[in-house]
């Protein structure tokens, strides 16, 4: 009854045919194809960020009014218990606060990442990075949106970090390159292991303490090795040190190379071995 | 059926599929889950790493060319639904290989990607992109959905305030507006007013015409018949009979009556 005996020279080649692929091939086409459909996960992250104040009077500009309430009452609460002036306290703590909520949000919400994506990935075959890159644009949104507060902290103490700021792009785009594989990794483990997004929540309300964001590195005297072995430190100042006018150390640039390279070989080899699973997870 | 213009090249070939579900042990969510979904159809194994697996497609091979208008049939929880997903790329075969030529449109939730906050035309653009189109190919289509629904002005307001049967008129035209090369349809369309379904069934007829493949899972027989030419009976995971579909019909029919 198959009727596997089509005469195969019936067709021609003008369409292109497709295999399913496994391996590396399988996530080298992900990532490409998922950014070729850049619209859509453009328009899908920003709809979800409109959505969320839709009707507000503020909209996204909430993120900002609250990002910069935060700052500045603990801001002066830490300058006080921590003895130190508030003109110099105010712009570390609120720039490190910036980039922390980023790279907390990456680790914290990527939990949902695909499982979130259930009704998508149950329906229709996209790119896996789809998903991914959606993700990663929204949290970026919510970024720009906190560092006006930033903006409004240099005009206020008239801080002028002068054109060091400048690699404060390149800090963040090393943030942002391990944000998006970092969330894969996460996200494709948490679909699989339900109890992996509640282990980050509690391991990253631990790192907010042992990450130097509203103390002092220098504080730390003889126990250099607690932001010395941090991956969340080095990552952290090469975006905050040129935010303050500081030149990132070298340690912090090879240290976050390093990072970066790990990061990119973990989340690549899971997404090889296991890209073809991930519907069957959620 | 006329089978006029559409691509002579597109291809759905099957070989040697199997796909198995893991039941996750620790997760009772995904237990009942697939329990539920499975109750009737896949048969219950182990696999390399003792986990239990529900075996809902094993060893399918098949071949569809351009011109074929396969109706699935099989009972519930026969695999029908899982065939369809692995034809659409969406579970990627536990063993075997599915090759395509040609852009597989799945339409099984013809609400997918709605976004009730968004204003019709918005909706339009982003299933348009859902289903990979460029933004000049979705606006070019633009009008034509406008005329269909016939909402009007009301394309330009949100869907939530739309009654549901506007929202049936809006979905459906998104749905059957870009063509395929091989198209999958889960249970058949059909809701809305009589005016709008007479309206509705003449689309349907030449979306479907449009397309080179048709795979058209169904329980009605005389859907089958209206728009299938060939048959495919799924039981239990296997492809029990492919063939004409008058003599792939009359053979589940006479299992059904048989009542086993």
């Amino acid at each position: 009854m198959h009727p596997l005996s089509v005469d195969r020279s019936q067709f021609d080649v003008r369409l292109p045919a497709t295999t399913t692929a496994r391996g590396f091939k399988s996530a080298r086409l992900d990532l490409l194809d998922g950014l070729t459909h850049w619209r859509l996960w453009g328009s899908l992250g920003w709809n979800e960020i409109v959505q969320r104040y839709r009707r507000s009077v503020l909209g996204p500009f909430w993120l900002t009014a609250s990002m910069g309430v935060m700052v500045i009452a603990l801001g002066v609460v830490y300058a006080e218990l921590f003895q130190q002036e508030v003109d110099r306290f105010i712009p570390f703590f609120c720039s490190g606060m910036l980039v922390w909520t980023l790279m907390a949000s990456y680790l914290t919400e990527s939990g949902t990442l695909f499982t979130g994506s259930e009704c998508y990935i149950k329906q229709i075959s996209l790119p896996f990075s789809v998903y991914v890159f959606r993700f990663n644009w929204t949290k970026l949104i919510i970024f720009a949106h906190n560092f006006i507060v930033y903006l409004g902290v240099v005009i206020y103490f008239r801080i002028w970090p002068g054109s060091v700021a400048l690699l404060a792009i390149v800090g963040l785009l090393a943030i942002v390159v391990n944000g998006i594989f970092a969330s894969l990794t996460i996200g494709m483990v948490s679909a699989r292991f339900r109890d992996i997004p509640q282990v980050i929540n509690s391991v990253v309300q631990i790192l907010f303490f042992l990450t130097p964001i509203f103390w002092r590195p220098d504080l730390l005297r003889g126990h250099a090795f607690i932001t010395r072995y941090n991956p969340f430190f080095h990552l952290l100042q090469v975006a905050r040190a040129p935010l303050l006018g500081e030149m990132p150390s070298t340690e912090n640039y090879c240290a976050v190379v390093l990072i970066t390279v790990l990061n990119i070989g973990v989340s690549v080899y899971l997404l090889s071995r296991f890209r073809g699973r991930i519907a069957y997870w959620i | 059926m006329v089978t006029s213009a559409f691509d002579r090249t597109a291809l759905l070939a099957f070989d040697d599929v199997s796909v198995s579900f893991p039941i996750y042990q620790t997760g009772s969510r995904s237990v009942k889950k697939h329990l539920l979904f499975r109750g009737t159809g896949g048969q219950l194994a182990t696999d390399a790493s003792h986990r239990i697996v529900v075996e809902a497609l094993r060893n399918v091979s098949l071949r569809l060319t351009a011109g074929d208008r396969i109706a699935l049939i099989g009972r519930n929880g026969a695999g029908k639904t899982t065939l369809l997903r692995a034809m659409a790329g969406v579970y990627q075969p536990t063993s075997g290989n599915v090759t395509s030529r040609g852009r597989i449109s799945p339409l099984f939730d013809i609400a997918l990607g709605i976004d009730a906050d968004l204003s019709g035309y918005d909706n339009i653009r982003l299933r348009g992109m859902l289903l990979g189109l460029s933004s000049s190919q979705i606006e070019s289509h633009m009008a034509d959905i406008g005329d269909f629904t016939g909402l009007g002005d009301y394309l330009s307001i949100p869907v939530r305030t739309y009654s549901s049967g506007m929202m049936t008129r809006l979905t459906f035209a998104v749905a059957t507006c870009f063509s395929p090369e091989i198209l999958l349809m889960d249970e058949w369309i059909m809701a809305g007013d009589a005016a709008f379904l007479a309206k509705a069934q003449h689309r349907v007829a030449s979306f479907v015409e449009r397309a080179s493949i048709l795979v058209l899972a169904s329980h009605s027989f005389e859907i089958c018949r209206q728009w299938c030419t060939k048959a495919i009976w799924m039981e239990r995971g296997r492809l029990q009979m492919f063939g004409e579909i008058e003599a792939v019909l009359q053979a589940y029919a006479e299992i059904c009556a048989g009542g086993t």
